[in-house]
């Protein structure tokens, strides 16, 4: 099951730069999230701050409280350990491309030392199924590399390796610019099962793909959080003149 | 600023509003008809009529293809949907003109009878509840719109009082009953004007607001009103 996240006056550096102001935010358990906002407000540092994957860029820091259920991500927990109940997806699909279909998804499993090959297999099976890619490469599991698939079956490839490790929270990182309409479709779709087992934030510049798929919405601009609400509420009476502003396409 | 679209909300407005007018100047001409039992200005309405047809499926046309090349949101959105509203509103109020002229083209043939009712003062508070509704929307202005709404229960009692009077004519005066049921008939055409206006400004709240206040019932959703952006005002 998917655990809630309750993010408290987190402030974000990149050296000097300030790329997070004091955002506090709920995000609710088993819901997709939306992050929006124009380029370079902050909506990819956020999620990355969320699994601790913005402390890994040189001079990059990160104050506040981010808890997810029992973990406190940002005191005395091992950023390994956070990233296992964390699992990302980026904007480009990044499977390892020697390696098979089989071996991407076993790839963190492994990783940890899993070694039960049966368990293995249904492991693997199950993370194929749950991104509804199962059917499309169950005959070439071995047979085919990740780097084979097109790039629609390798985005999902790439989410069923993160689900592998069974984390509670999936960040998804513009999953869907690099692909058609049709795997756009299949993304979604997949996002909105995927809910019923994990919490899910996506960070997306497509408006429409926020107001499809997720449930609240949080708006960003200049590294603040403008305004966070229910999506319906963001997309048809938002209270705030600049989130108003941003999803009429009137700047940004 | 996404120009097209700018320009493709600005159309509308101005259609709307054109479509505005003709409603307003039909129900004006059946009023006056009426008032001076003038057969040239019932015909000026019939022949009116097919103008705002047209109007209508244009504007709803126009509406169609912002929501489905444009895909609007938050303002936009609901101004486009307000517009559909209140184009419809404004159609029917062009088929309540139509309905007048009728009555009083068949009131012209019968005797001049005096009445109990007068329907010039009701068809000046329909006429301003219609022009101010549609103020409201030129402005933007919810308050303006609400005003409307307060409107509509002096013309309600209007239509009651006129009801009881001529239904008593009626009983007692056989002889112009068909007098007394057009002027009715007026009346009650007139109270349905009413009611497309109190329509109307209520969409506009909804536009400004993004409040929906139909039905007396109060669901005030933003704290801030963001208004006038679409229209430039």
């Amino acid at each position: 099951m998917g655990v809630g996240i309750k993010v408290e006056h987190l402030n974000a550096w990149f050296g000097k730069t300030q790329a997070l102001h004091d955002i506090s935010m709920d995000v609710p358990a088993n819901h997709a999230t939306a992050i929006i906002g124009p380029s370079g407000c902050g909506k990819s540092t956020f999620v990355r701050c969320l699994n601790r994957m913005h402390e890994t860029i040189p001079e990059a820091r990160a104050e506040g409280k981010v808890r997810m259920g029992d973990l406190d991500v940002y005191n005395g927990t091992a950023a390994v350990q956070i990233r296992r109940r964390i699992g990302m997806v980026f904007q480009k699909p990044n499977p390892f491309p020697t390696m098979s279909i089989y071996d991407n998804v076993a790839a963190g499993l492994k990783l940890n030392g899993f070694r039960n090959h049966k368990q293995l297999d249904d492991i693997v099976e199950r993370s194929l199924k749950l991104s509804a890619l199962w059917d499309e490469v169950k005959d070439t599991l071995r047979k085919k590399s990740g780097a084979s698939l097109s790039g629609g079956q390798q985005q999902r490839l790439c989410i069923a390796r993160a689900l592998a490790v069974e984390p509670e929270v999936l960040l998804m990182d513009e999953p869907c610019s690099a692909l058609d309409p049709i795997s756009t479709g299949k993304i979604e779709e997949l996002i909105f099962q995927l809910k019923e087992e994990f919490t899910i934030v996506i960070v997306t510049h497509n408006m429409q793909q926020a107001s499809r798929v997720a449930e609240f919405t949080g708006f960003f601009l200049l590294g603040k959080l403008i305004e966070f609400d229910r999506t319906e509420k963001i997309f048809t009476t938002p209270s705030d003149k600049r989130t108003e502003d941003y999803i009429t396409g009137r700047f940004g | 600023m996404r120009t097209r679209f700018q320009q493709g909300l600005d159309d509308l407005r101005t259609r709307l509003l054109r479509m505005g007018g003709m409603a307003e100047q039909a129900v004006d001409r059946a009023c006056q008809a009426y008032i001076d039992r003038d057969l040239k200005r019932c015909h000026m309405v019939l022949e009116g009529e097919s103008q705002i047809n047209v109007a209508e499926r244009e504007i709803d046309e126009l509406a169609f293809d912002l929501l489905a090349m444009q895909q609007p949101m938050a303002v936009d959105l609901r101004f486009i949907l307000a517009v559909t509203k209140i184009n419809s509103d404004l159609e029917r109020v062009g088929d309540q003109a139509v309905n007048i002229a009728e009555r009083v083209m068949d009131l012209v043939e019968l005797p001049v009878a005096d009445l109990p009712v007068d329907i010039g003062r009701m068809a000046t508070a329909t006429a301003a509840m219609v022009r101010r509704s549609l103020e409201s929307f030129i402005e933007g202005k919810a308050e303006l719109a609400q005003a409307v709404l307060e409107m509509d229960n002096v013309v309600d009692r209007m239509r009651d009082e006129a009801f009881i009077s001529l239904v008593k004519v009626m009983n007692e005066r056989p002889d112009v009953t068909r007098q007394a049921l057009d002027a009715l008939l007026i009346a009650r055409n007139l109270e349905r004007v009413a009611d497309h206006a109190t329509n109307i400004a209520e969409d506009v709240i909804f536009w400004v607001r993004g409040a929906d206040v139909r039905h007396n019932v109060q669901q005030e959703n933003p704290p801030q009103e963001i208004t006038r952006r679409v229209t430039g005002i």
